[in-house]
């Protein structure tokens, strides 16, 4: 398909989308849950080119955005430390803490590896036997598998110096707390194509059988969320929620049933604090009893003084798609890519980043 | 940070593959995609292979116009 062809069959959905939607009073949200979507989405212009009865929102989508301070700052202690040695994607180095980041830790002189997979970690902690290695686990379940995986590996080589720090996350159990917020006001969900892939669809259904809400799993091609978001007004419109699929090539139903099965042996479910979200039950993950050894809080506590942080971020309200960004006063401001107050303007996949660098709008499909 | 890519296997030892990505060849775990052979294009995810990409089920969701003013796929 060349760009003209894509053009022409994205103007045809949006057509439709309008067709859906016209009668309505006011206009639908859809809540893009992801953050790969949320800049796929900017990147491509579609908010600019969907009609006036369509909005989008951004979610809680992106892993580094909702890992709190109190990680941060857990990290960084045990990067200061002379026996760690840090292995983390790279995402995570300008992610503020209470008062400091993993970067400037790094400036400073702690040793701070960036690794593309967590078995990259496995490596470092042969080369390294006099140093713990700790891998910060961070992500939704398309990541936590592959330290799941990482721990097995350890184990089975029988190494004693690696260990992760979990912060691991769990999308649908947000999707509840969200809807359960009377200020958050969305008509469907646009849902994560790589969650989906280890998940399956299911872990959805209790969007349209509880909450009486569609959702679409789709890809990150801009056709394929036009596609989606065609299929949510369709929903929409003939008011029967249900779970689609516009991700086939890689989303099955049953998910990636291996990948879960080594998540089961290494993990279970924990309440988990979210930033700017709060405790949300059984939203995280940590390490079973079995594999406390490679748990780095169970075998080296660390004990952090409860510190608060003044700050008039909003990430909180943006992560829960109740204000966007350019309603927060530091937005563009105090606040840029390059001196980030909050995570949502340091991540590239953050909300506000992505206001920032495509809030104009870019046509592609548009003209 | 859940982003992933499509990548062919060319080989396979052990537990390992071989991947090519946009003409370089890399490692990648199959611990999660214990089933993959040789030939599969897999959707690769933190160093792990993390499905197999079915290619004709690709082509048939880009056959939009079809079902248009059909009824969608619903899986549940
Ligand atoms: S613009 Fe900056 S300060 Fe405001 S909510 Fe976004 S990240 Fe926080």
């Amino acid at each position: 398909m060349d760009k003209k062809e894509e053009r022409a069959l994205a103007q045809r959905i949006v057509a439709e989308i309008v067709r859906l939607m016209a009668d309505r009073a006011q206009p639908v949200r859809f809540m893009e849950v992801c953050g790969t979507h949320t800049v796929s989405i900017f990147r491509a212009g579609l908010r600019q080119i969907l009609p006036e009865s369509v909005e989008l929102v951004s979610g809680p989508g992106c892993p580094v955005c909702v890992t709190p301070d109190d990680y941060m700052d857990k990290a960084i202690a045990y990067a200061k430390r002379e026996d760690c040695i840090i292995a983390t994607f790279g995402d995570m180095l300008k992610v503020p803490g209470t008062s400091s980041s993993l970067g400037e830790a790094q400036a400073e002189g702690a040793d701070i590896r960036i690794v593309y997979s967590p078995l990259d970690s496995l490596k470092i902690a042969v080369e390294n036997p006099d140093k713990k290695v700790v891998f910060l686990a961070v992500g939704f379940e398309t990541t936590a598998p592959t330290a799941a995986a990482a721990v097995l590996a350890a184990q089975a080589q029988g190494l004693e110096n690696f260990y992760v720090l979990s912060a691991h996350k769990l999308v649908s159990p947000a999707l509840r707390m969200l809807l359960a917020d009377p200020q958050v006001r969305v008509d469907g969900f646009i849902l994560p194509g790589h969650v989906s892939v280890v998940t399956g669809t299911d872990v959805f259904a209790f969007l349209p059988r509880e909450f009486h809400m569609p959702g679409v799993v789709t890809g990150f091609e801009p056709l394929q969320i036009l596609r989606s978001i065609y299929r949510l007004a369709r929903q929409v419109a003939e008011d029967k929620p249900r779970i689609e699929n516009e991700y086939g090539s890689v989303v099955r139903r049953e998910g990636n049933p291996a990948a879960r099965s080594v998540l089961d042996r290494v993990y279970e479910t924990v309440d988990a604090c979210w930033r700017g979200i709060g405790r949300i039950p059984a939203s995280g993950l940590q390490v079973k009893q079995a594999y406390r050894r490679f748990d780095i809080e169970a075998v080296l506590p660390l004990e952090l003084p409860a510190q608060e942080k003044k700050t008039a971020c909003r990430c909180g309200e943006v992560l829960r798609g109740i204000i966007n960004p350019r309603e927060c006063p530091l937005f563009g401001k105090a606040c840029v890519p390059t001196h980030a107050v909050g995570p949502c303007m340091v991540s590239v996949e953050g909300v506000c980043a992505a206001w920032y660098k495509y809030g104009g709008g870019r046509f592609i499909y548009g003209k | 940070m859940c982003l992933a890519v499509p990548a062919k296997v060319i080989a396979i030892r052990d537990n390992l593959g071989t991947v090519e990505l946009s003409g370089v060849h890399r490692e990648v775990s199959l611990m999660l995609l214990p089933e993959t052979v040789v030939g599969d294009y897999v959707l690769v995810h933190a160093g792990f292979a993390m499905q197999i990409v079915d290619e004709k089920e690709a082509e048939e969701t880009n056959a939009l116009l079809r079902e248009m003013n059909g009824e969608g796929r619903t899986v549940l």
